[in-house]
Formats: structure tokens, sequence, C-alpha cells
């Protein structure tokens, strides 16, 4: 029973790599509670955008987690 | 039809740009731009990290936008992501139309596009240190002007 996290730019040098494995918890907010704080609080920021399993939440949405579940962190983009 | 193609690796822009035209005979006009690492200030290498379920999707939700905006005959989408070096082509965007303006407009809108919305983090190498690029205002006030 496992979430996986994938950190995309800036946010894989804040998470120490590109992606982990994590037991899984039931929300995204029991899923930040449970990383370090600074980690935490920088998945956090106002501009970082959540997708799970490859679909992007709008603000506020409270998806409930599975297991085998995709989370992406995806900071502003800079491409192109 | 649209081409639009992520490369992890390589490719030949004038090679991509002339099989396209080529594809398109019955266009009266074809516009392309060409991104490329832009060598100077001590810039040794680019890299542009993409996410599999995100990325491809989204250029492809984006060229439908284009078609649906404008008249073309045809619509290429070439998008790097990895690690390159100063002199390699980043993005190739290229349109096809009967007449120019269609053109002008569509390759304009779909880079300012790819530039401030496609799912790209950018990172650049100088002195041996890698550092994340943030994004622009000026990508951002780019894209404001389509309305």
């Amino acid at each position: 029973m496992a979430l996986h996290l994938v950190f995309l730019g800036r946010l894989e040098d804040a998470a120490g790599g590109g992606s982990r494995t994590v037991p899984l918890v039931p929300s995204i907010d029991a899923l930040l509670d449970g990383l370090e704080s600074g980690l935490a609080s920088a998945l956090r920021g106002p501009r970082v955008k959540l997708a799970v399993n490859g679909a992007v939440l709008r603000d506020g949405e409270a998806p409930v987690l599975r297991d085998g579940d995709e989370i992406a962190f995806l900071p502003p983009v800079s491409g192109g | 039809m649209s081409d639009v193609r992520l490369l992890a690796g390589a490719f030949d822009p004038a090679r991509e740009l002339s099989a396209f035209t080529a594809a398109h005979p019955g266009a009266g006009g074809v516009v392309s731009f060409l991104g490329q690492v832009r060598a100077g200030g001590g810039v040794e290498a680019l890299e542009l990290q993409h996410y599999e379920p995100l990325t491809l999707p989204a250029m492809q939700d984006l060229a439908k936008r284009v078609r649906g905006r404008w008249d073309l005959d045809g619509l290429l989408v070439i998008h790097r992501s990895g690690v390159m070096v100063p002199g390699d082509p980043i993005v190739l965007a290229a349109a096809a139309a009967r007449h120019r303006r269609d053109a002008f407009a569509a390759a304009d809108f779909a880079m300012d596009h790819l530039k401030s919305e496609s799912w790209f983090w950018k990172r650049e190498k100088a002195g041996g240190e890698w550092r994340w690029i943030e994004p622009r205002d000026q990508d951002f006030e780019d894209i404001a002007r389509w309305g």
C-alpha cells in the first residue's frame, strides 16, 4: 500500500531526488504532514500545482488517495 | 493533421521543415520558428525536464486549439527534452496555410503558449553548477496579448 511521489523542477532539489515512494495515506494533507517540514512547505507553495495520476488538481480539490496513485508536484513551468 | 512530437534526442530542423513543406504542397505559405540554446553568459548546457503524463498530451491539446483558431493545411510542433548544449535546436514550430497571415499568427500563438504553458522545467549549467530557471514575466505578457 504505497503512493509514488514525483518532484519536478526545483522541487527535485528540495526533495533530494526526482521521486520517492511513501506509505499510503488517505489525503494530500496527510501526505504533506508526513514529509520533512522544509520539503512540505516548498510543496505547499502557492504556485505549486499537483497532479494525481496525470490529472492536474483544481485549487481546493482534495481527492481521496488510493494504493498506487502517482502524485506529481509541479512548480511554475519555465520551458521552451 | 498535426505533427506533434516530444523528442529525447537531437533533431535536424532543416530536414523536418523540408519534409513538412513537401507534405503540404497546397499551402501558399509556411511560417516556422526555431528556438535554439543560446550561447554566451557562461552557459555550458541546458536541460529541459518534462513529465510524461502531462507534457505531450498538453502539446497535442495546444495543437488542436491552434487548428481551431486558424485555417491551416498543417501544423508541426517538435520540442526537445533532456540535456542540450549551445547551438542545439530546442523547439521547431511551423504552420502551413493557404494565406500567410494565418500561418504567421498560428506559429506565433503556438510559440507563446509553448513557452508559458507547456509542462517543461528548465535548468542551466554554468561553472559546472546546475541552476533551475524561474519563469519570466515576459512570457506571461506574451501570452496575455492573445486574449
